[in-house]
């Protein structure tokens, strides 16, 4: 039992790792190249295609529209997080875990479904398809995302901490600013760069409630139709997963750090 | 000081306390003492102002706590977990709620300082929450509650989190710690030697009720009845009839220990009753040799376990029921006692107790 | 008695008082939860309300009528085209949930029983490529699969081939390859999550008790690991019936799914109670296949003890 894992379940994990990284890597690969078509073997190297970036308009509009989606996405979606995750972690109510199971279920739904029902009824509704539209679609789906970050955050949180700055004499108020903030604020933040990242890479719902407002992701698919564009999107996508990368990383090592305080709080709990 | 009066506690249908009246001195060490579920937490975190009583009410001083939260109580409590704020240092820690009294950053550091002295942390003022021992979390936890100089500390199981040495060393430096502040300390504990040890006087609850309040050695040498007795260890129980009774004493007449006046119990006890009557182990003494005593039982033994100190015997003696359970020391060699040897056994008939039934 | 008549009435006013503070705690949960529950009514519940709605209507060029009917349901369960996809979608979806999970249970178990320190980065290196765009992941696939894509000059280049291959993109097995690369962290995080609650004495326990690794593991780790297989499965399985961008980009003629179609109805060709009937047929019948599955992974677990 202890030979066996120690040859091939390593290699296994390993080689699952490359499998998983492998296929992204060629896009910052390709984007590099001088070739407009991406194979082997590589035919030299330019910078091309990161210099025509910024001169393209529409991709610049497209930049901003999803900045903009994605930092009010993040905000909102946070926002009703906290509410939620604050409530489900900290008082007893009825209908505690049917809630809670709604607000999570467009983890389990198809996106697509997802999208084509909240159309009918944003249509139904008479309001326009907008930037706003898409916004409300990637809250809801951010929102799954947004609650479990932020249930891990809340619920590590030992409520005699709570207590006992009560019994110190501080205000409820006092105690959420001195207390409950500090502790939870790495979670916050977290949630924050998950439900942009999400929104940022989110194709479809942008697809079907954006208007004639394109994102990112949608400027991209309007792209890949035309194979000369080909290695400007590969450019791009470089960036964008560079930028996520960087915010993940972020992410993680702030959730991290709180995950530790609040774990070493707890180890002498034991 | 405090004064319980018929405080009860429901959630939903089970009831946590059941109409509870307690009064607690000025100055006292006062220990609730209890197995888990018997509500004694949930009393100590009702006098915090932590928990609302579903009826009755707390005075504190003659003043009504009814709607009174906890941050506005002259009240601290040292927590079971402690509950050290993982973000703050020590010193911030202990100053956390010196920060609302604004007392200027001359009159905080000085008593963060004094504080800190008191429980033997100066100088770890820096560290960070999360770089402290058991012990030292508890000291932290004692510091910022004493800061605030309260009128009432409440102590929540503060031991339970210690190994055993360090629980006995805390519990000297505990009491002595009460005595040099003079502050009323209510202590919650399921520990009955760490409840004897420390307090003054000690609440002995059970089901949401409270079965005796008395000082420590009453509690032990005189339990109201067999859980009580039981709870603050060994006894042993033989049964009684009433034969007699005046007005603070009774005549019994036991299985083994013949006719004995004891002091009248608590409960129903008439001429004519059945009665139970106690007596720990280590009353019972082994007669060595040739040695009398004025009262005595003679038996065999029929087990014998050895504990360092002391050898724990079990003694079957003709006409009782269950045999004895004796602890004598082994000063005259009760660990060599052969099974199956026959020994008699001297008793004080002060130390008989009698229960009703 | 003085002391007796405040007590009295202080004792009145714990027992009025107490009542609606014991309710304000359920109602103060309540009330912080409202927000985002009501939102999720709003964009989740009503949406889906209104598709069922639609499902049972017709559309009349371009009016819809109300009456009542089955017919979309006939349609999209029996018209070839959609009886097809709807098929193609419900096999690929199983075939990348299966093959999601049995490739990710090894390393999962391998994270939780042999990651020692290093668990968190292991965890953080097989989330990261997942929290990367989906729609690049699947265009990164069309560059390694395409006729000139990096496989065909790959092995081009080292002579194993002559001319490029076509049998690579454009099918069901790259739709299949894409989303199981796109899932792999949905199925390694739920199988790792269990396989960490399972107390270690019980398999040292299962030693003891003469059971050598492989039985062990058969009764042992893997029933108790089976909730975070399960939730694995399902959570793979559901969305990825309803897979856009995938079928689009790597699927080609024999790799188009149901999605495509349900696109089509709210698109082009207009006809909204069939392309909400399509969704309802979609979920349920992944439903269905879903509840199936773990009723036979149940039943094969047992069997297996």
């Amino acid at each position: 039992m202890k030979r066996m894992p120690g040859r091939w379940l390593p290699a296994y994990a390993a080689l699952y790792i490359a499998f998983l990284y492998l296929p992204v890597l060629f896009l910052p690969i390709f984007s590099i190249n001088t070739a407009p078509t991406p194979q082997f073997p590589l035919s030299g190297y330019t910078l091309r295609w990161y210099e025509e970036l910024p001169r393209n308009a529409a991709l610049i509009d497209a930049a901003r529209n999803s900045l903009l989606v994605g930092v009010a996405a993040a905000l909102l979606s946070t926002l009703l997080g906290i509410c939620a995750a604050r409530a489900i972690t900290r008082y007893r109510f009825p209908g505690r875990r049917p809630i809670n199971g709604l607000i999570m279920a467009p983890l389990v739904l198809p996106e697509i479904i997802l999208a084509v029902s909240l159309l009918l009824v944003l249509l139904r509704l008479g309001l326009d398809l907008s930037l706003f539209t898409i916004v409300l679609g990637h809250v809801l789906i951010c929102l799954p995302y947004s609650m479990s970050v932020l249930t891990s955050g809340f619920e590590g949180f030992d409520r005699s901490l709570e207590e006992a700055s009560a019994d110190l004499g501080e205000t409820a108020f006092g105690t959420f600013r001195r207390v409950t903030l500090p502790m939870v604020t790495p979670a916050i933040i977290s949630s924050l760069l998950v439900c942009f990242t999400i929104s940022l890479d989110d194709f479809i719902i942008a697809f079907f409630l954006g208007g004639t407002q394109a994102t990112l992701p949608i400027y991209i698919w309007g792209q890949l139709r035309f194979a000369a564009k080909l290695p400007g999107v590969l450019a791009l996508g470089t960036l964008l997963l560079v930028g996520s990368f960087l915010l993940l990383t972020l992410a993680e090592m702030i959730r991290r750090r709180a995950e530790q305080r609040v774990q070493s709080a707890g180890v002498t709990l034991a | 000081m405090i004064d319980i009066r018929n405080v009860g506690r429901s959630y939903g249908a089970f009831r946590a306390l059941d109409d509870v009246s307690l009064s607690i001195k000025e100055g006292e060490f006062f220990s609730l003492l209890g197995p888990s579920g018997c509500g004694k937490t949930t009393l100590l975190r009702m006098i915090g102002g932590l928990d609302t009583p579903t009826s009755g009410s707390i005075f504190l001083d003659g003043q009504s706590m009814d709607g009174i939260p906890a941050n506005r109580r002259p009240t601290n409590m040292v927590f079971q977990s402690y509950a050290i704020f993982p973000h703050l240092n020590v010193e911030q820690n202990v100053a956390y709620g010196l920060k609302r009294l604004r007392l200027g950053a001359e009159e905080e550091k000085r008593r963060v300082e004094e504080a800190l002295s008191m429980v033997s942390l100066s100088g770890l003022g820096r560290r960070g929450a999360n770089e402290l021992s058991g012990g030292q979390r508890q000291r932290v936890a004692l510091a910022r509650a004493l800061v605030m100089r309260p009128k009432v500390l409440l102590l929540d199981e503060p031991l339970s989190a210690l190994d055993k040495k360090l629980r006995e060393q805390m519990q000297v430096e505990l009491r002595r710690l009460q005595q040099a502040v003079g502050i009323t300390f209510v202590l919650v504990t399921h520990d009955q030697y760490e409840a004897l040890a420390m307090s003054d006087r000690i609440a002995v609850m059970f089901g949401g009720g409270i079965a005796q309040v008395a000082a420590p050695k009453e509690i032990y040498q005189r339990p109201v009845n067999r859980q009580v007795a039981d709870f603050l260890g060994g006894m042993n129980f033989v049964k009684a009839e009433v034969v007699d009774e005046t007005g603070v004493s009774i005549v019994v007449d036991t299985e083994g220990f013949g006719r004995v006046t004891t002091e009248r119990p608590q409960g129903l006890v008439r001429k004519g009753l059945h009665a139970t009557v106690g007596i720990r182990p280590e009353r019972l003494r082994v007669l060595w040799d040739g040695a009398t005593a004025q009262h005595e039982v003679a038996g065999t033994v029929i087990e014998r376990h050895y504990f360092g100190e002391i050898t724990h015997l079990v003694v079957d003696v003709p006409g009782m029921e269950k045999p004895l359970s004796v602890t004598e020391t082994n000063d005259f060699g009760a660990d060599d006692l052969p099974i199956g040897a026959t020994i008699r056994l001297a008793y004080d008939p002060d130390a008989l107790v009698a229960m009703a039934d | 008695m003085t002391a007796a008549v405040e007590g009295s009435q202080a004792i009145r006013q714990a027992r009025t008082g107490a009542k609606p503070l014991l309710q304000s705690e359920a109602a103060q949960g309540f009330a912080l939860v409202s927000p985002t529950f009501l939102f999720a009514l709003v964009l989740l519940v009503l949406p889906i309300l209104v598709v069922l709605a639609h499902s049972f209507w017709t559309q009349n060029y371009l009016t819809i009528d109300r009456t009542f009917t089955f017919e979309q349901y006939r349609i999209a369960l029996t018209e070839p085209i959609f009886r097809d996809l709807l098929l193609r979608s419900l096999l690929i979806s199983f075939a990348v949930s299966v093959a999601t999970v049995v490739l990710a249970y090894p390393v999962a178990y391998f994270i939780s029983f042999h990651g020692g320190d290093r668990k968190n980065l292991w965890l953080f290196l097989i989330t990261i490529p997942f929290w990367t765009s989906y729609l690049l992941r699947v265009m990164s696939w069309k560059v390694i699969l395409g006729y000139n894509g990096v496989l065909n000059s790959g092995l081009l280049a080292l002579g194993i081939i002559d001319e490029p291959s076509t049998a690579f993109l454009y099918n069901s097995s790259a739709v299949v390859i894409t989303l199981t690369h796109a899932w792999a962290a949905f199925a390694i995080l739920p199988i790792y999550v269990s396989l960490q609650k399972v107390d270690r004495t019980l398999i040292e326990a299962a030693a003891d008790l003469g059971d050598g690794p492989v039985r062990r593991f058969l009764r042992v780790t893997l029933p108790l690991s089976m909730p975070g297989v399960i939730s694995a499965l399902l959570i793979v399985m559901i969305p990825t019936v309803g897979d856009y961008v995938t079928p689009k980009l790597v699927g080609g003629k024999y790799g188009v799914m149901i999605a495509t179609a349900i696109q089509a109805q709210f698109g082009k060709a207009a006809n909204w109670p069939l392309g909400a009937a399509l969704s309802v047929s979609t979920m349920l019948v992944v439903s269905a296949m879903a509840a199936a599955s773990v009723l036979l992974l149940r039943l094969a677990v047992r069997w297996a003890r």
